[in-house]
């Protein structure tokens, strides 16, 4: 008979210490061994985890009122600057965003050592942050400017909000030009001089439910070290299945989270400032997500192995930038994994932007907090769209009125 | 086991002498083993070479190049990780050029090599947690 659990059935397993939880790298061997009928009735949960740079990451904070008030117009955070177009002393600051007198690009290639995702760690580290504030001053909210210090736990709120995060999947960049770009993608040497890619491959959340069945809205998630939930999906979420120019399919593609969660609870060695040399600032985010075993049909999902996935190789020396459509074929993340790969008939060597090693960490401890009983799972309150919505993504075309 | 004093220098020569097969009388007339690390050499215009040098009369190879016309000076430059901040995300290891960088496998952790390191410095522009430090 096929199994069937429910997350209620899960949950008492949880609760009671008999739940039997596995790795999504570890899950491969036991449905090698078992398979997927006997993996999926002795298996309750699959953990799944992620460590990259996720640019869309930021933090909502909310400061508490000085005497006399201030309604905040423009406000820095150690010189970078967060939004503050909400309410008088909340604010929104982003990963990406840099101090005001960085130099960027004009001294080419610019470092970024410092940016928004920098003072998301420092805050998270519990080391002290300079604020400075302006307004214009209402009856009300009087005060014109402040400059104080603070740190996370003076604050009201630090709720970590990222609108698009844990890509699905991700382009394997190759530089088929004749200089060095310095991308999002790291530094990419001219003439296919390396490949860099960046998924956690087998163990990435989204490969490990390429069709939506499990993460949805309030799923409890692993972020930053701490706990969070998927607030819905993440900007630009247009899962799909890969196709070459023959119509092959080269497995799942193109899914995006949005993430939430309370900062003051996180980790500052899971949420990481990050530069890239001549791209930016961003933050590198530690993301899990278990994945209960509800069917065979999910344990099937889970099972994935980086031979069955695939990154579509893509030139950042001018195509991506120019919005060229296309790609330079596929690759498996087995071979991306292997340090070499074969580019039009060249051999070039590879490297990941995304830590696997930390990505295992991630899901075992993901596992470990299921094991000890402290981490029940959630059921989505709504499902995301998946392939079948065929969602088309937009373009941005420059017209007048 | 004898021990045999090993030295990374850092070498500038004009492009007067980059035709003189130097390295040779350093191996030969010293006795040196000789590793070029890093080497840029065109005889247009300033060469720069890296090499480590191993041998009992290492001083004397060096005052040798010195007379040479060689601008000698010793790499006390290090480049150092720092492990709490490595991620081991892997940006660094394709781009390092002596290999001093890698991703081990299968662990996929990255593993820093400091005999391999040619101190270009490379890698502490590109980490993208700052965690490749030169210490002098």
């Amino acid at each position: 008979m096929a199994t069937e659990k429910t997350y209620a059935e899960i949950n008492e397993k949880i609760k009671s210490g008999r739940a039997v939880v596995f790795t999504a790298e570890e899950i491969i061997s036991l449905v090698a061994e078992k398979g997927i009928s006997e993996a999926a009735r002795s298996v309750d949960v699959v953990t799944t985890g992620t460590f990259g740079a996720m640019c869309s990451s930021g933090v909502f904070l909310n400061f508490g009122h000085s005497k006399p008030k201030i309604k905040m117009q423009k406000l820095w955070l150690n010189s970078v600057q967060a939004y503050t177009g909400i309410a008088a002393v909340d604010a929104y600051l982003g990963a990406t965003e840099l101090p005001e007198d960085d130099p960027c690009n004009n001294n080419y290639p610019g470092d970024f050592r410092y940016g928004g995702g920098h003072v998301i760690h420092d805050l998270l580290a519990r080391r002290p942050v300079k604020l400075e504030a302006i307004a214009y001053g209402t009856d009300c909210y009087p005060r014109q400017e402040i400059e104080t210090i603070i740190t996370l736990d003076d604050i009201n709120e630090a709720t970590l909000f990222n609108p698009r995060n844990s890509y699905q999947n991700y382009n394997c960049a190759v530089n088929l030009g004749k200089r060095t770009v310095y991308t999002y993608m790291g530094m990419l040497k001219p003439d296919l001089g390396n490949a860099h890619y960046c998924s956690a491959g087998q163990l990435s959340p989204l490969l490990n439910d390429p069709d939506f069945m499990t993460i949805g809205i309030g799923t409890k998630i692993f972020l930053g070290g701490g706990v969070g939930y998927v607030a819905w999906n993440g900007t630009q979420h247009f899962p799909g299945i890969q196709k070459d120019t023959e119509g092959k399919s080269y497995g799942p593609a193109g899914g995006t989270l949005s993430v939430i969660g309370d900062l003051k609870q996180m980790k500052p060695n899971w949420l990481v400032g990050a530069s890239f040399l001549g791209y930016g600032a961003t933050l590198t985010v530690g993301l899990g997500i278990p994945i209960p075993i509800l069917n065979e049909e999910i344990m099937r999902c889970v099972s994935v192995t980086d031979q069955a996935l695939y990154a579509p190789i893509v030139d950042y020396g001018e195509a991506y930038g120019q919005r060229v459509s296309g790609n330079l074929g596929f690759v498996s993340y087995a071979d991306l994994k292997s340090g070499r790969i074969t580019v039009k008939g060249r051999d070039v060597p590879t490297a990941p932007l995304s830590s696997y090693s930390k990505a295992r960490e991630i899901a075992g401890i993901l596992k470990s907090w299921i094991l000890q009983g402290n981490f029940e799972l959630t059921e989505p309150v709504k499902l995301l769209p998946s392939a079948k919505d065929n969602i088309p993504a937009k373009t941005l075309e420059i017209r007048g009125l | 086991m004898v021990f045999m004093p090993s030295k990374k220098i850092f070498l500038r020569f004009g492009k007067d002498i980059a035709d003189r097969p130097i390295i040779y009388r350093l191996a030969r007339d010293y006795d040196l083993v000789i590793n070029i690390l890093k080497a840029n050499v065109d005889q247009n215009k300033e060469g720069t070479m890296v090499l480590e040098i191993t041998g009992d009369q290492c001083d004397l190879g060096l005052e040798y190049l010195i007379s040479q016309g060689v601008k000698v000076t010793p790499l006390a430059e290090e480049v150092f990780r720092n492990e709490d901040k490595c991620t081991s995300c892997g940006a660094c290891t394709a781009i390092c050029p002596s290999g001093a960088l890698y991703v081990e496998r299968p662990s996929m952790e990255v593993k820093f090599d400091s005999d391999k390191c040619i101190v270009c410095q490379i890698c502490v522009k590109v980490c993208p947690v700052n965690a490749m430090e030169v210490r002098f």
